[in-house]
């Protein structure tokens, strides 16, 4: 039998034949090997790998997510070791509050019901069945960037600055066509999203964002779904928080007021200077960083090299990314790499040419509304350091006359 | 058009498969196909008529709504019978809760906040100004039937839903009056639960952000 590592080390073109097809463990990058590679001198010169069922990744690249290892807890995408604008599905941040569901698709139902003329259940057959759409949308936790907005390191890296952010083309179909089934009720305002995952996750959504843009979605990046995305269904709400995008949903109930779930009370809530704390305060806010370079790359040569990044906003449409290399004395607007959509993580780059000297490099985006990228100093004079979600400031990278690459955010 | 039927129409999302004018159809953005109202007036070759459904689906029974249907609300209008002390509480806190609670219910950051505490640094709803206040049930949830909404839906982490609609009774009143909200004596059951009023319930505001150059 063919070893992981005899693949590993070129051998297996030597052998060829159809024996790696369907062998376990190949086709899984996450466990990616700590064998040392050793590729054939010359690739040209010896057979090649067969085809396998499942697409791996080169086992020179080796991204991972970083998972916090709790059912309640989150794992972040490593946001430095992607390019283009769509997260990987098996990439894509995770954020539970009582694990991942096992969940059978052909025993899961969608139930609507409340202030409506026909409580409906649907399958995931039936659901299909309506007309779909295809939408390029990120999601965000409330939370990302906390631990930069508070206690910022240098040895931060995007993945621990910005990990809870991802972006992917979902596939479902408008949460108004499949209410319009169950028909609801001219009185009703708001409805309650649950969850099918063990803490039967609870959010309030008023109900003109189900008339504004709201999907029911079964896949990401087209395919079904990951489990930890939400299989096989998921509220996919473009632009706000993470949370309210609720997972496993099973239940939607058309009500005339909040339902004041632990989700959207003591946690998710903004507390403020003045001894208030918004609720319901769903949109994210534009936010950018920037991904190359970034901790823990070193800049080896002088010269040309392009400073690429994400840029996003919960409002609408990101019409411009501005780049710093100099601190933030002097701005450039940066260039968008494809048409920037609504809701959606665009990529940006501007091409600089490093002289060798230590410098900052900051970035900052423009959304369609004209709202500007704070720094943490406007954010803190805002809401507090001791506010709890919603962290958009401006962050950057200190680059050292070693080349040396570290995480810079401002602090108190 | 009743109102919500217009709103419908003005939402204006659904793409039809099969067609192919869809360049003809999209809004500023290029995101948007702009198909549902032409459903709703029922003019799509293949759509369903004038402001008709697309009969996909199948009517919910009372008894599957009702099985599902647990959720609890701050009119604690849905609240089920049954009671609980506070005393009772705390030996099911023991039991159940505080292997991630804490005994003292102080938690264990960052899985597993803290539920109980009223030190004097934290009162007044300050938290904006020191990340290390820590929020919990006294000094900072707005609602108490949302402690019986998420216990009963949640908890404990590894065996939710096991505990009887008095014992959740039982740990919200232990969890109130260990927060100073209820006396060490109460009972909790629908009507009293409903009648809690949390101490800082007024101080939460709604989202005045708006995008625009402001920065709030």
């Amino acid at each position: 039998m063919l070893s992981r590592r005899d693949w590993l080390t070129g051998s297996a073109g030597a052998i060829g034949g159809a024996v790696l097809a369907g062998v376990p463990g190949l086709a899984d990058s996450q466990d990616a090997p700590a064998a040392p590679l050793t590729p054939p001198a010359d690739p040209t010169k010896v057979a090649g790998a067969p085809t396998s069922d499942l697409g791996g990744r080169s086992p020179f690249e080796t991204p991972h997510r970083a998972p916090t290892g709790e059912i309640t807890g989150s794992s972040l995408t490593p946001l430095e070791r992607l390019t283009g604008q769509i997260t990987p599905a098996d990439l894509h941040f995770e954020r539970h509050h009582a694990g991942i569901p096992f969940i059978d698709p052909a025993a899961h139902a969608l139930l609507i019901h409340g202030l409506v003329e026909r409580p409906m259940q649907f399958s995931m057959e039936e659901l299909k069945r309506f007309p779909q759409v295809t939408r390029t949308h990120f999601v965000e936790c409330a939370g990302n960037g906390r631990n930069a907005y508070r206690a910022p390191k240098p040895e931060m890296t995007a993945q621990k600055v910005s990990g809870m952010l991802s972006n992917t083309e979902w596939t479902g179909v408008p949460l108004t066509t499949v209410l319009r089934e169950a028909g609801v009720k001219p009185e009703a305002s708001w409805f309650l999203a649950e969850g099918g995952d063990a803490c039967m996750m609870t959010r309030s959504v008023p109900i003109e964002k189900a008339w504004d843009d709201a999907l029911l979605v079964w896949a990401q990046n087209g395919e079904p779904l990951r489990p930890a995305q939400g299989y096989p269904l998921r509220l996919l709400l473009p632009g706000w928080e993470g949370n309210i995008n609720v997972k496993w949903l099973r239940r939607i109930e058309l009500g005339t007021a909040p339902w004041m779930t632990r989700w959207e009370t003591s946690k998710y809530t903004d507390p403020l200077p003045n001894g208030t704390a918004r609720r319901f305060s769903f949109e994210l806010d534009a936010k950018s960083i920037i991904t190359t370079p970034s901790h823990p790359d070193r800049l080896i040569e002088k010269g040309w090299r392009p400073i690429s990044g994400l840029a996003w906003s919960g409002r609408g449409r990101i019409t411009r990314v501005e780049v710093s290399t100099d601190g933030g004395t002097s701005w450039y607007e940066a260039e968008l790499l494809a048409p920037a959509t609504s809701k959606a993580a665009v990529r940006f780059q501007y091409m600089w040419q490093w002289n060798g000297g230590a410098t900052r490099l900051l970035s900052r985006a423009t959304d369609e509304t004209g709202y500007v990228q704070p720094t943490r100093a406007a954010l803190v004079a805002a809401r507090g350091l001791g506010t709890d979600y919603h962290f958009n400031q401006i962050v950057g990278w200190d680059v050292a006359t070693d080349g040396a690459v570290t995480f810079f955010g401002e602090s108190a | 058009m009743n109102p919500v039927r217009s709103l419908l129409a003005i939402a204006g999302m659904v793409i039809v498969s099969g067609c192919s004018d869809g360049a003809a159809s999209r809004d500023a953005t290029g995101t948007r196909p702009a198909r549902f109202a032409e459903y709703d007036a029922g003019t799509v070759p293949g759509g369903p008529g004038v402001g008709q459904p697309f009969g996909l689906g199948r009517s919910a029974a009372a008894s599957q709504i009702a099985a599902w249907d647990t959720d609890v609300g701050p009119d604690g209008r849905t609240l089920p019978a049954g009671r609980g002390t506070v005393a009772e509480g705390a030996t099911l806190y023991s039991a159940q809760c505080q292997q991630c609670h804490g005994a003292k219910g102080e938690g264990m950051a960052p899985a597993y906040p803290a539920l109980i505490g009223r030190p004097p640094e934290a009162e007044g709803f300050v938290f904006a100004k020191d990340p290390k206040l820590v929020h919990t049930i006294g000094n900072y949830w707005s609602h108490a039937t949302t402690l019986f909404d998420y216990i009963k839906r949640a908890m404990p982490l590894t065996a939710p839903g096991s505990l009887t609609d008095s014992q959740v009774y039982a740990l919200t009143a232990y969890l109130l009056a260990a927060n100073e909200v209820l006396p060490d004596s109460a009972t909790l059951d629908a009507a009293s639960l409903r009648a809690v009023k949390m101490p800082y319930a007024d101080r939460f505001v709604a989202d005045d952000r708006r995008g625009g150059a402001e920065i709030k």
